[in-house]
Order: structure tokens, then sequence, then C-alpha cells
């Protein structure tokens, strides 16, 4: 008999996982399933990690709602979670007349989805916040809710607290087919049948592949890339505020963002893409990435590149989020969760559990408190572990052996090497393997052999 | 706070050469600070033979003469697994060991902390982000410090010597790469070389460069562009070589005047800074270890005025 669960999840990145945390949370017997190796193998892999206020987010949608209420339930959770935030603001930078001329309506629309604390920038003012800018700058606004956030650990936290209560994550888990048997869900994967009463399908890249499995989808997932370009730590120093562009009709523009890690990055850009993973990049576009970032912040031609990679959103033939209850088929779908996703998800979660209250059953009422299970820290501007000694095996990001081996410990330890440099940082540095790759990858097969 | 007369940063043949000659010019207070848990610096994972002390060629391998440097100063202050995080805003350094992290501070500093190759980010190149792409400090330390075999049929990028040595790390693995290609460098290795790796049966491309590497989750292949056309090469590695830039964490924030990536210093090795040296590699010209060797003596005696 295979194990029946309330509620199975299809797919493991940060969508999925925060919908697994909501209905764990809510008392509900949960399991997530995770074609790859390990969690955030697909669009959750490569972002840009900033936590969004949603200000430019179209008024009235439920992206707008969604993010709003994620942006809340984060800063709500963070801290007992362990989760960083790098307060750096955000501003829309004008770089020409044209630019200056369409910040009101920027501003407007902010003002009209809750933002009121956003404020216009003259050129002085822009020159005095950011004295590093090329003199091009005309002026901006300001928007004083845009942070900065750690994309891996995030969804990693929400992973450990589902499993707190009593959640089960099985990766390399593929859904290779699907039946309702007396209206339950069988899902037949690699690792063997799954039984649940209600499926989610928050499969994100793949998620019209996995609509099919309950009925002819409804939409088609057409990925959309980002490249990105990452300037070495020095480069964090030249910017404090995550830079926007003004958007035009075509494309909302490359960011300037630092990251949590320290770092300073550009990107994404936005190009229509067969591809579903794996996402590749091209010289030609990254050169132009880094020329970009050299012309608003001229210090960084003397910063090296530490990373590049591409990254790949969701998005479906419409702009409009895909949140829909199937009432016959006890089926959830979560579809078409672009760029917004890190901050949105938990505002999605919050979503879903109520069409579920409202569609498929009420949720029970005697709930444990929630146990909170902190993730180690990451971020370079808190407290990180080999500030207390230990043996530090990756030089350029300080990653100890300890971190190492506790990243391949515990109820998720990571599935593979990309798993293990989400978690840990290891190899992420300027030298990019140069120095310890070698040592990395022997203590990691070490540690998951359980070597003492 | 720890107090010395001199710190050397960086424990490879530069920095091992200063420390033995400064303790037989009777300095009595010097420690060397290296981060990895063993001395001897780039040469312990270079497994062929052309090593030598303050020489540019000889018949020592690099472990050999990494053995070698450590069996000198065995009996000097030389602590491993010892990393500089940084230096503080007066100069001092801050550092990280088992123990936790302290300040020290030195009259003189010496900034040993070599160099390394370029990466694959550093240099744009595109394709699939997938295993097997690495440099030859990654390979070497594969090869000869874990015993791994990590290809059969790696294309090998760039025409430095160091590009040379990681075709003896192939011979070393019983391994024939599927191309060698040289790129142009200012720093290309003589023709000769190339000459060499063909009577080794290895196919030496000119004038081509590498546009991007493929796969799905290691490495299938690479697009060459040679003469205006694309071709694609099969393969299942990538090892991208030479391209040298120096380890410049520690100052390149303004800390120190660069030239480059690397510290200006004058003919004596000193830097912009009155109380901190730079000998080796980080000077940014690529030397041999034994050139290494005798600039970390020169940089004793200097030290010893």
């Amino acid at each position: 008999m295979s194990e029946r669960f309330d509620i199975a999840v299809i797919g493991c990145g940060v969508v999925g996982l925060a919908i697994l945390r909501r209905f764990a949370l809510a008392g509900l017997k949960c399991v997530a399933l995770e074609k790859g190796a390990d969690i955030l193998s697909g669009a959750s892999k490569g972002n840009s990690a900033l936590l969004h206020t949603g200000f430019d987010a179209p008024p009235k949608s439920l992206e707008l709602q969604c993010m709003q209420a994620g942006y809340a339930e984060y800063l709500e959770i963070r801290q007992r979670l362990g989760l960083p935030l790098l307060e750096t603001s955000a501003i829309v930078a004008a770089w020409s007349d044209d630019e200056a001329a369409k910040l009101e309506a920027i501003e407007f629309k902010a003002r009209a989805n809750g933002m009121a604390d956003v404020k216009r920038l003259s050129q002085t003012e822009l020159r005095i916040r950011e004295p590093q800018l090329a003199k091009a700058a005309r002026g901006g606004l300001l928007v004083p809710g845009e942070h900065v956030i750690d994309p891996w650990s995030t969804p990693l936290a929400y992973a450990h607290q589902a499993i707190a209560h009593g959640a089960k994550i099985m990766r390399g888990a593929e859904v290779t087919r699907a039946s309702r048997d007396n209206g339950d869900w069988q899902l037949a994967t690699p690792q063997g049948t799954v039984s649940a009463r209600i499926v989610v399908n928050a499969a994100g890249l793949y998620g019209d592949h996995v609509e099919t499995l309950a009925h002819e989808a409804q939409f088609k997932i057409k990925p959309r890339k980002g490249q990105f370009v990452v300037f070495d730590k020095p480069a964090a120093k030249l910017l404090r505020a995550i830079l926007l562009p003004v958007p035009t009709e075509r494309t909302k523009g490359v960011v300037l963002f630092r990251t949590i890690f320290g770092n300073l990055a550009i990107g994404p850009t936005a190009e229509e893409t067969d591809e579903r993973e794996n996402a590749s990049t091209d010289t030609a576009t990254l050169e132009k990435l880094q020329a970009r970032a050299i012309e608003m912040l001229p210090a960084l031609k003397d910063v090296d590149v530490t990373a590049i990679y591409a990254g790949l959103r969701p998005a479906t033939e419409q702009s409009e989020y895909i949140i829909e209850a199937h009432k016959n088929e006890n089926w959830i779908t979560v579809a078409g969760i672009r760029s917004t996703g890190l901050t949105s998800s938990l505002g999605i979660a919050q979503h879903v559990v109520k069409l579920y209250a409202k569609h498929f059953g009420k949720l029970p009422k005697k709930i444990p408190a929630p146990i909170w299970t902190p993730v180690p820290n990451l971020s370079e501007h808190m407290i990180r572990p080999y500030m207390k000694g230990g043996e530090i095996i990756c030089h350029c990001e300080w990653v100890t052996r300890g971190e190492i081996e506790a990243a391949t410990q515990g109820p998720l330890p990571a599935g593979d090497l990309g798993g293990l440099k989400r978690r840990t940082r290891a190899t992420m540095g300027r030298c990019q393997g140069f120095y310890c790759a070698a040592h990395v990858s022997a203590a990691f097969e070490k540690a998951k052999h359980g070597a003492p | 706070m720890e107090h010395h007369d001199v710190i050397i940063i960086g424990g490879g043949p530069a920095g091992l050469a200063a420390a033995l000659e400064l303790s037989q010019s009777a300095a009595k207070d010097v420690v060397v600070l290296e981060r990895e848990a063993e001395a001897g610096g780039i040469p312990r994972h270079c497994g062929h033979k052309g090593f030598a002390p303050y020489k540019n060629f000889g018949l020592m391998t690099g472990p050999h003469l990494a053995r070698h440097l450590r069996e000198q100063t065995k009996a000097l202050d030389i602590r491993t697994s010892t990393t500089v995080l940084e230096f503080t805003l007066r100069g001092n350094l801050r550092v990280h060991s088992a123990q936790g992290i302290v300040e020290m501070s030195a009259n003189k500093i010496v900034l040993a902390t070599g160099t390394r190759e370029s990466s694959r980010a550093a240099r744009l190149i595109g394709g699939n982000k997938i295993k097997g792409v690495m440099n030859t400090g990654e390979l070497q330390q594969r090869v000869y410090l874990n015993g791994e075999k990590p290809f059969e049929r790696p294309v090998i990028v760039g025409s430095e010597w160091v590009s040379y040595s990681t075709l003896l790390t192939c011979r070393h693995l019983q391994v024939k790469p599927a191309m060698m290609l040289a790129e142009e460098s200012e720093h290309a290795a003589p023709g000769y070389f190339a000459f060499g790796a063909r009577l080794l049966g290895t196919k030496v491309v000119k004038d081509a460069t590498l546009v991007a590497i493929r796969g799905h989750h290691s490495v299938e292949a690479v697009e060459i562009e040679q003469n205006g056309a694309r071709r694609t090469v099969e393969c299942d590695a990538v090892v991208l070589t030479g391209r040298f830039r120096s380890e410049s964490a520690l100052y390149a924030s303004g800390f120190l005047d660069c030239q480059g990536f690397a510290p200006k210093v004058t003919e004596q090795f000193k830097t912009s800074r009155p109380n901190i040296f730079a000998v080796g590699n980080v000077l940014g010209q690529l030397e041999t270890a034994g050139r290494c060797m005798l600039q970390g003596q020169e940089v004793a005696k200097v030290l010893m005025q």
C-alpha cells in the first residue's frame, strides 16, 4: 500500500516549498515531489533575490496581492527562521529626459499600489545617495521598501519547517503517471507510488506538462531566460540601493543590485527560449551586461567578474499568475509565477490554502504551535560560522568544513554538488574553484558517505 | 594583540624562501601565515618535472620541491590553515584560524599570496553551466592530491607554459585531449612547445576561440570559432589554462596602489604602503617557482637592511 497524504505538491521550487510549509503548518499530511536531485533545481535556482514591494505590479492583480502578503509574512517570520534581510531600498533611475518624464507615472502607480513612502529624487539628491553613479543619471524614484534577501536559504528554511511539521520531501521523484482511484490521486514516481487526496501543481518550468496529468493544460509555459553577471566583493561598496531602470514598453530592463552574499550583480535579460533547464549564457550578452554595469557605475571597470549565470522564469501567455482550484479533479494549479515568485511565495501559499478550504474541505481546528527551524546564515552582513573558528575550505567565501558537513546531514541533506553550493556557497566565489573545488568535492563525498 | 617583526602572507615558494633567508640572517621574529592545510603553494600539485630551488628549470617535480621547502623551513613559525581575512583600517591583519579570529600586527608585512588562473566567469565564456569545466589548478589538485581521473577527452584552452603543464597532467592520466585550443596570449610559451604537443599526439589549433561550452549535466562539446566559422568539438571536459591574475582579494579595494590586479612595487619590492612588501607571482609576472624563491630571498635582504 502506498502512503496516503492529504496534499501532494509537485515541484520543490520556492513556490512549492512555501505551499508545502503552509499546508503542513495547517496540520495536513503533505508530501512534495521533486524531479531534480535536490530542491530548487529549476526556476528557483537563478533569480535576482530581491524582496519586492510590488510598487510596479499591475494594480489589483493577484500577483500584487500575493506579493504584498508574501512580503509581510517574510518580514514577520524571517528572524525566527534565521533568514537575513539587507535593507537597501531601490531607486528607479532615469538616464535621459524621456525617462525622467516617465517617473511621475511610476510614482503614481506606486502610490496606487499602497506605497506611500516613495519619494522623487533630484539629480543632486541621487548623487548624494549614490556618489559612484555615472554623471548621466538625471534623478530617480526612491522605493524604500525594496530589499535584498537570500534566494536559496529562504526556500530551504520553508522546507525545513514543513518537515518539522511532518511533511515529507521526495527528490528524484518525477511524477510519470497519475490516475484517480476512489477520488484519490495515485502518483507514480521512480521512488514509488504516492497517494494523495489533493494535488498542487507547482511544477514551474514544467507546469504545463504536469497539468496534462489531470487535464488538457489551459496554458503553455514559455520560458523567459535571464542572464546575470556578478562582480567581485569590492564592488558592493559602490552602490547602496537596488538600481532599477525605467521600464520601456518592450522590457522591464536590467537591474543593478547588491547580493546578500556581498557581491554586486547586473541582470536579468529577458529572452524567449525553448530551454526548460540548464539555461545557457552567451558571451555577447554577458559582455553587454558588463558594459552596461560599467556605464552606470564607472568604478566597476576595475572589478573582476566573479560569476555568470542564467535563470529561467516560467512565464505563460498571460502576465497574471494562474492560480486555480479544479474542484472536480481535486487539483490546484499554480502556474506562471515569474520574477516575483521569491517575494510572493508565502502569499501564494496563503492564497492556495484558502482555495483548499473553500473547495476541498475544512482545515483541522487544533493545530500545534509552529516549530521554528532556523537555517545557517550565509549573508555577508551577519555572523557567519568561520567567525568562531573552524577550518576554512573555500577561501574566497570563507566556508568551513563544518558547514559542508552540516549541509550533508539533517532531514534534507544536499542532493548534489549544486545543492551543496546553494547551502554553503562553497566554490561560488571569485576563484570559482581554482583553489578549493577539489577539496570541497572530496569533503562532500566523505561527509555524504558518513565517514567519521 | 599579537605582534611580530615580520609577517609573511602566503607559504608558497616566494614566502617560504623569504622566511628561510630571514631566519638564516638571524631575524628572530618571523611568522608565515598559510591558508592551506600544508605549505608549499602551487608546486604541491604540479606533478611533473621542471622545478628547482632558485633556478628556472630543474629535475624536481613540484611536490618534490614543495616537500624540500617544507623540510628546510621545518623549524620556522609557519602557521597553516591560517587565513588572513583582511587588512584593518590601521594596516593590521585580521587572521582566522581554527581557534577563531584575532588581530595581528607587524613591523613589516610581506605579501606573497601568489596567483590564480582566470575562471570561466571572468572570461565570460557562455554556454551551459555544467560539471567538467575547470582551471589547471583544480585539475592538478584532483589528480595529484585526490588521485582522481576527472575526464577521458578534454579540450585544453590556452598556449601558456601552464597549458603545456596540463598536457603533461593528461599524459600522466594516460588521457588524450580532444584538442588544444591555443588562443593567442601575450604570455604564450615558445612555439616549439606546440610542436612538442603535436609530437605527443595532441591536435593543436591556433587562431581559434572558445565560444561556448555545451552539455546537459556535464560537458559534452565545445563550440569554437575559427576564421569566422563556428564548429563543434566533442569532449568531456574543458580545462581553462593560464591568464593568471594576482590573488588580490586582500588589497584590491584601494588598500594598495595597483597596476591591473597586481600591487605596484619599487625595485625593492615596496608597495604604496611603507611597511608592506610584495614578492612572487602576486606581482603579476608569471614566474617559475625558482624565480619566486629568488625574489623571496631578495626581499629578505631588503628587510634586513
